[in-house]
């Protein structure tokens, strides 16, 4: 079912896949958390945004991956076999489900503790930085686990119109019968996966030392 | 991107593309029908067992952990490793859809009914509600909105692999699209992938609305705002997460 020799035989394949698989996956992560925080803040602050940014969010997710992948070229005028792609599309759904963990996360943060900051001195723009956003830390930790861990699985349709990443050993090694290339394509892309949510978790840990500490010390 | 919209509108207009096997209400009825029964087989598995596990409240941490683990498993690989080891056909293909369409299902339907208020469970065995009786007349309809929270992202995955399900063999709305990309024909791709998007779309909204018919008003009037913010979107599965993630508690102690 699997033949080990094949994985010494295509280790300069396998190698650059990997980085192109986590490139692809990662990159949008970042992008999505960087435009997801000052719209999920938006969301938070104004109803109306929030009512038209939460749907489209929504709506935005239940495109599937194949088909924003095929159609984005049309829209960006992109070549259909351009990583930018799967970049984009990516990062769209990154973005539609962090504004809404962003959001939820903000509005979770207790009025009494925004407005001690606010007497303490804390300006907006400093109070939302050093007192909101850290404690909106946790869930907004849980939402990019989601979405790290999602993006990385979805990289793997990509490989289905001609680009890169550790989906082409899936679809090549179908296209010939080659179960192992098969294998070696999913179980790295769980491992993958499940080693950046690991990873995820300690950072999750080492950013909000509190969490989980008040119970104890009271 | 005119020309682009001009020449999907043609293919759109084009009555060859609406005829035949191969005829675009034919592909509609296919993928409907390679969907549906994944969806209603998980419903039967999913349901039963998530109810149990959040009405006793033991394995709530397998079923959450299952549910987070399968999400790094590609679908692309689920179903070429199906229909690589039984056979090109409908059945792997059923198989590879039902084992994406649990565990949001089992995740929703779990997350739901455990989540159902202590003190109306309480109330309900206080005024002499058998075990079967609280689950089926309190704690499942409390838990409609997550369960049909669960449906929705396992009814649009299940969608979206079908159309994938082309790439090994079967037919459906995804034979359009990856019957143009195998002769480079853009407009066909695209022309496939709006309408995959638009039976995903109206799928999804056909649901919202059943939940809107059959979840109790209660529901949806005393925690309204709340309650929205955590049920309406498509990703229940991330809520046994963000449940025990969520600062508050966490404030609140301190």
């Amino acid at each position: 079912m699997i033949d080990w020799s094949w994985f010494p035989t295509n280790a300069e394949r396998l190698v650059p896949a990997l980085g192109a698989h986590l490139l692809l996956a990662l990159l949008p992560v970042v992008i999505g958390l960087i435009v997801a925080i000052p719209l999920g803040w938006v969301a938070n602050r104004s109803r109306p945004a929030r009512a038209v940014l939460v749907p489209v969010a929504g709506l935005l997710y239940t495109i599937p991956s194949l088909v924003l992948f095929i159609l984005l070229p049309g829209i960006l005028g992109t070549q259909i076999l351009d990583p930018v792609n799967v970049v984009v599309a990516l990062s769209v759904y990154t973005v539609a489900l962090l504004v809404r963990s962003v959001a939820d996360a903000l509005a979770a943060v207790p009025g009494m503790v925004v407005a001690a900051a606010t007497a303490m001195g804390y300006r907006p723009a400093r109070r939302f930085a050093q007192v909101e956003l850290p404690l909106s830390l946790p869930v907004l930790i849980a939402g990019l686990r989601v979405a790290t861990v999602t993006n990385i699985s979805l990289v793997s349709v990509g490989a289905l119109i001609g680009i890169g990443g550790l989906g082409y050993f899936i679809t090549d090694g179908f296209g010939r019968g080659n179960t192992t290339s098969i294998f070696a394509g999913v179980i790295l892309i769980v491992v993958l996966a499940l080693v950046f949510d690991a990873l995820l978790v300690l950072i999750g840990r080492l950013v909000t030392p509190w969490v989980g500490v008040g119970g104890k010390a009271r | 991107m005119g020309a682009l919209l001009a020449d999907v509108a043609a293919w759109f207009g084009d009555p060859a593309n609406w005829t035949g096997a191969a005829g675009v209400p034919n592909r509609v009825l296919e993928h409907l029908q390679y969907s549906i029964v994944p969806i209603l087989l998980a419903l039967l598995i999913a349901v039963p067992i998530g109810a149990a596990v959040g009405h006793s409240g033991r394995g709530g941490f397998l079923v959450v952990g299952v549910a987070n683990g399968m999400r790094s498993l590609p679908e692309l690989g689920v179903l070429t490793i199906l229909v690589t080891f039984m056979s090109v056909g409908l059945l792997p293909v059923t198989i590879a859809l039902l084992i994406l369409a649990i565990p949001p299902l089992l995740a929703g339907t779990y997350a739901g009914v455990s989540n159902v208020d202590r003190a109306v469970v309480d109330a309900a065995r206080g005024m002499g509600m058998t075990e079967p009786e609280i689950l089926t007349k309190v704690e499942l309809p409390n838990a409609l909105p997550l369960i049909i929270g669960g449906l929705r992202t396992a009814t649009l995955q299940v969608i979206a692999t079908a159309a994938i399900a082309a790439f090994v063999g079967v037919d459906g709305l995804g034979r359009i699209l990856f019957s143009g990309l195998a002769v480079r024909d853009y407009t066909r791709m695209a022309a496939g992938a709006l309408l995959i998007a638009v039976l995903a779309l109206l799928a999804d909204a056909a649901l919202a609305a059943l939940q809107r018919l059959i979840v109790s008003p209660g529901l949806r009037t005393s925690t309204s705002s709340r309650r929205r913010a955590v049920v309406a979107p498509a990703q229940p599965e991330q809520l046994p997460q963000s449940r025990s993630t969520t600062p508050e508690p966490e404030l609140a102690r301190s």
